[in-house]
């Protein structure tokens, strides 16, 4: 009797599992599916259209091709070195180590903006200097400066715009007039910005540039009190106008001359850092700090050696300027993290290049 | 029969399956991030900050977990399973092993041939295990990515294998490591 009622209950669920087996099986392959979609969703396989630190590098190789081997924007350069002496004034702003009294090493690297590493030097170029702080027990601070005094576009997706509407016309081969004036008319920002920046003359040479780190920071002191600040370099070579005319003649000009100079004497710059005031925007470079804000000369950054990026360890070196030291934290600017992202996908894609000779070779140095 | 001791030896031993969750937590969730990060223009520093300090936990997890597993007794196979198929669980889980140990290594090594400070939080970092080269670098960028989808390709296999034996198969494959204690039935 007991067998017999078993052998009936064990039959029914039988002949359920044979349909529900089924049913389970798709299940496990839905959830599969379900798992995979979750993954390539993450991956940004789903929007196609968002931007991503590919296709941000992308956009510049369409402007300017691809030149093996180089960086996709601030192609043209080189290495320089040296040291950065500081007079410990930094010290009640930041706990980063950079800031106590005394030297570290830095490698740095000049360049022109834009991704043709040939180009021919002009006044008007964006100036570009990148510095690496070689601190003690292996702690670096990167950053990435231009001579500009903001920067003229707020945020990741507007200088992604400006990128494409630059795209030389097949035809023509320059940027279609419509196109930027269409940019310009949808972002007020960059116009302001643009005002600014052109209200700054231009000086002669890289050597007497000043050098702005453009977005705001954070520095927290040893009390863990955190201050907005920005930062910039102050040549100490006295300012002289840039001279158009000397334009004409060598492609390298403006490189020679820097290297000239740097061969005769140390070139110096103050690191001069801009403390900010609570509600000072730190969450967009094109706007600059109202003026009288607290300004602090933390120290001297001497550059006394140069070289060709081909024999300059500063090739292959991302100027990434979310390397940075404990005492110091990025602000809420979405170009950071932006800019960190896309240096690593333009750094990822030369890396593994075949390296092209640099237009400033190493005889060009010697000279 | 010997009924106690197969009842015992059913399940992973609690610290065992402790870390074998903690594992799946960690590593699906590192799977997550770098797929996001490298796609990511707004939460790339976030993610890549995270992902770094992560990663060196997930080694030594692994190396704790794996020396545990060498010195602990391990529960039979369900007869269930046919030797193919114990083989490729024993294969698959050598293999998950193998990336889970290589894969913080080619990431550490990467960066080193970067020249990256490697920051784990604050001003602790790592010290490089490679002599800076760009190629190099190139090289075992490459090899992370291969690597992470071979890690997320293997978790799928396994993740289906098993939902197929505990619902399909129907032998309580999964019990065997359960997050909680499953007394043998019979």
């Amino acid at each position: 009797m007991p067998n017999a009622s078993t052998a009936s209950a064990e039959n029914e669920p039988a002949r359920h599992a044979k349909g529900g087996a089924l049913v389970r099986l798709v299940g496990i392959g839905v959830v599969l599916l379900v798992v995979t979609g979750a993954f390539l969703y993450l991956g940004g396989w789903f929007t196609p259209h968002a931007l991503t630190p590919a296709r941000f590098v992308d956009a510049f190789e369409r402007v300017d091709g691809i030149h093996s081997g180089f960086r996709r924007n601030h192609a043209k350069g080189v290495g320089v070195s040296g040291f950065f002496e500081s007079n410990g004034r930094g010290t009640r702003l930041s706990k980063a180590v950079v800031f106590k009294a005394g030297r570290v090493p830095i490698i740095g690297r000049f360049s022109f903006g834009g991704g043709e590493p040939n180009v021919a030097d002009a006044p008007d170029l964006v100036r570009g200097l990148g510095v690496l702080f070689r601190l003690p027990d292996g702690e670096e601070w990167r950053t990435a400066m231009v001579n500009l005094p903001v920067f003229p576009f707020k945020t990741p997706q507007a200088f992604f715009d400006n990128l494409v509407a630059s795209q030389p016309d097949p035809q023509t081969h320059k940027p279609d007039p419509e196109k930027m004036h269409a940019f310009l008319a949808s972002h007020p920002g960059t116009v302001q910005a643009m005002k600014i920046i052109k209200s700054h003359s231009v000086s002669s040479g890289f050597d007497n540039s000043a050098y702005y780190g453009l977005s705001a920071f954070w520095f927290v002191d040893a009390s863990g009190i955190s201050i907005p600040v920005r930062w910039s370099m102050a040549p100490v070579q006295p300012f002289v106008p840039a001279d158009t005319e000397a334009a004409q003649g060598d492609k390298s000009y403006l490189f020679d001359a820097l290297i000239a100079s740097i061969v005769q004497h140390p070139l110096q710059w103050h690191l001069m850092i801009t403390v900010g005031q609570p509600g000072d925007v730190t969450d967009d470079a094109s706007i600059p700090w109202p003026d009288g804000r607290e300004q602090v000369d933390v120290g001297t950054l001497t550059l006394d050696h140069v070289e060709s990026e081909e024999t300059s360890p500063a090739r292959d070196i991302n100027f990434d300027p979310l390397v940075l030291p404990a005492g110091m934290a990025p602000s809420d600017d979405p170009l950071l993290s932006a800019r960190s992202a896309v240096y690593s996908q333009s750094f990822t894609r030369r890396a593994g290049e075949m390296k092209e000779p640099s237009a400033i070779t190493p005889s060009e140095v010697r000279k | 029969m010997n009924t106690r001791t197969t009842a015992q030896r059913r399940q992973f031993s609690a610290l065992m399956r402790f870390f074998h969750w903690l594992t799946a937590a960690m590593v699906l969730t590192m799977l997550g991030i770098g797929v996001a990060m490298v796609a990511s223009l707004a939460d790339y520093h976030r993610l890549v900050s995270l992902h770094r300090p992560l990663g060196i936990l997930i080694l030594i997890v692994v190396v704790i977990r794996y020396v545990n597993r060498r010195f602990s007794t391990l529960p039979p196979f369900p007869a269930t399973m046919s030797s193919r198929e114990r083989f490729a669980a024993s294969a698959s889980e050598l293999l998950m092993y193998t990336l889970l140990f290589v894969q913080p290594f080619v990431g550490w090594g990467m960066l080193s041939a970067a020249r990256y400070p490697i920051v784990l939080y604050g001003s602790l970092h790592l010290f490089p295990i490679l002599p800076h080269g760009a190629m190099l670098y190139a090289v075992l960028r490459k090899t992370h990515t291969v690597i992470a989808y071979l890690l997320f390709l293997t978790f799928l296999a396994h993740f289906g294998a098993v939902l197929f034996h505990t619902l399909i198969v129907r032998d309580g494959l999964f019990d065997r490591m359960a997050p909680w204690r499953v007394r043998a039935s019979n």
